[in-house]
């Protein structure tokens, strides 16, 4: 690829997005503020402006979309001197660069807007906006205090917010203007006002829409101090969606309005306490259910054991066994029975064996006196005596007529 | 009644905590029936602050020790 080349040959649109990628590689064209004058201003249907920024030099095609527009607090007019914020784009279609407007103010407030960026740069050197700074917000506040002008559609909106969404909340407003010069003072009393108060939970900063000049005290440096010396976390809601204010920066929780602060303080609705009660009751059902039948269970089951248990069956069985029993008693006692009765038979025979009769019987006799005293020695008798004799069969009477006494 | 919303706090509280009990279970059935009971007049409670709940506005005045909350009668709203 020399000198010597034909050039590179595009195509209309080849060359065109080459320029366009060019625009968007440039930094200082992608944040850029464009003072002029507003001529041919054009709102069709879509909602989209389209303008011309003029000066003595030259001119600039804008183009501000829908969106834009409708955050404006007001759109500028024809002949109007403007600082016009956005980036610089090339539309492709017909070829043209022009201004992607976000938003567009007065030219006479270039100097408040310098004033705001430069003050926000030195709060937020000092770390008044880091996010380790910002403080949780309660799930269930019992008391909300509001910082706010008493008669303001702003107050309203929030009462109407919190009484939808969380009536158990106690709603504690701390009075103060918020226009004008005197306001920064004020808001930053009523904000150590509420701070007075230790049962306020969280603090809602609010206010309605309005001119940036409207809304200007939100950006004052003693106000955003106090928003961050606040002991309660506080929920800025300050002006439309577009309104950044540095007491939004300073703040725990910034809420696009003064509506959204509302429902940001109450992440927890009535609805939810009562669908979490009744989700209780629908447990306490279940639940109970739950411990009738584990009790039936454990009812059978002991049920079951004590049947288990039961001395019937231990009953029965002894009674078995005791018939058992019986029949072998009685059977027992027979051979019991038997067996006397064969020893007493013997033992018969052997006492008739030993027996005196049985002696008679092979002819010896028992000699007896009168008295029926046995007489084992002849020198008992005397002549003459009467003696019994016992015979095996029979009995005599016998008189002695003589002895022979042995002498040992 | 100022901090009828604690004792809502506390009663769903409660409520919870009978719940719990309840679920974990090993009670006698006389137990887990006074659990329930006490668990239905709970909830009940709730229902009942949950219904009847109205937003109270107060506004601050300064008084002889600070900032006194004086209550608004927003009837005339």
């Amino acid at each position: 690829m020399g000198a010597m080349d034909a050039p590179t040959r595009w195509t209309v649109g080849e060359i065109t997005r080459y320029v366009r990628r060019l625009f968007e590689l440039d930094y200082r064209l992608q944040e850029l503020e464009v003072e002029g004058e507003i001529s041919d201003l054009r709102i069709p249907g879509s909602g989209h402006a389209y303008f011309t920024l003029k000066d003595t030099d030259a001119q600039l095609r804008c183009v501000m979309w829908r969106t834009a527009v409708q955050a404006q607090v007001r759109m500028p007019e024809h002949g109007e001197k403007v600082i016009a914020r956005g980036r610089m784009g090339v539309y492709e279609a017909s070829g043209q660069y022009q201004l992607y407007c976000d938003q567009l103010y007065p030219a006479g407030q270039g100097d408040l807007h310098a004033r705001f960026e430069a003050l926000k740069a030195k709060l937020e050197a000092e770390g008044l906006f880091d996010q380790d700074r910002k403080r949780p917000i309660p799930e269930l506040p019992h008391v909300i205090g509001v910082v706010t002008s008493p008669s303001t559609a702003a107050l309203q909106d929030v009462l109407n917010v919190l009484k939808r969404r969380y009536p158990l909340a106690r709603v504690v407003l701390s009075p103060t203007t918020v226009q004008g010069d005197g306001a920064p003072p004020q808001i930053v009393a009523a904000l150590e006002a509420i701070n007075t108060q230790t049962d306020v939970d969280v603090v809602l900063l609010v206010r309605g829409g309005g001119s940036l000049e409207d809304l200007w005290c939100f950006n004052d440096e003693r106000v955003a101090r106090a928003v961050t010396a606040s002991r309660i976390p506080v929920i800025s809601g300050v002006g439309h969606e577009i309104d950044f204010t540095l007491a939004d920066f300073a703040a725990d929780l910034r809420a696009p309005t003064p509506s959204a602060a509302a429902e940001l303080a109450t992440p927890v609705t009535i609805d939810d306490l009562a669908e979490a009660v009744l989700e209780n009751r629908r447990l306490l059902g279940e639940y109970l259910s739950g411990a009738v039948s584990e009790n039936r269970r454990r009812l059978d089951q002991l049920a079951y054991t004590l049947q288990y248990l039961s001395p019937r069956g231990k009953i029965d069985s002894a009674r078995q066994s005791i018939d058992q029993l019986s029949v072998r008693a009685d059977s027992a006692m027979h051979r019991l029975l038997e067996l006397r009765r064969a020893k007493l038979a013997g033992t018969r025979r052997a006492l008739d064996a030993i027996s005196p009769l049985s002696t008679l019987s092979r002819g010896y006799a028992i000699v007896s006196d009168q008295a029926g005293q046995v007489i084992g020695n002849a020198g008992n008798v005397s002549p003459g005596n009467l003696i019994n004799v016992q015979l095996h069969r029979g009995r005599l009477t016998a008189e002695v007529i003589k002895q022979e006494v042995d002498n040992e | 009644m100022n901090e009828s919303n604690v004792t809502f706090e506390e009663t769903l509280a409660e409520l919870e905590q009978a719940v719990a009990r309840l679920e974990a279970g090993g009670l006698t059935l006389e137990e887990s029936l006074a659990l329930f009971e006490r668990g239905q007049a709970l909830a009940a409670q709730c229902e009942k602050t949950l219904e009847e709940v109205q937003l109270r506005l107060e506004t601050l005045q300064p008084g002889e020790a600070g900032f006194e909350s004086v209550p608004i009668d927003e009837s005339g709203e």
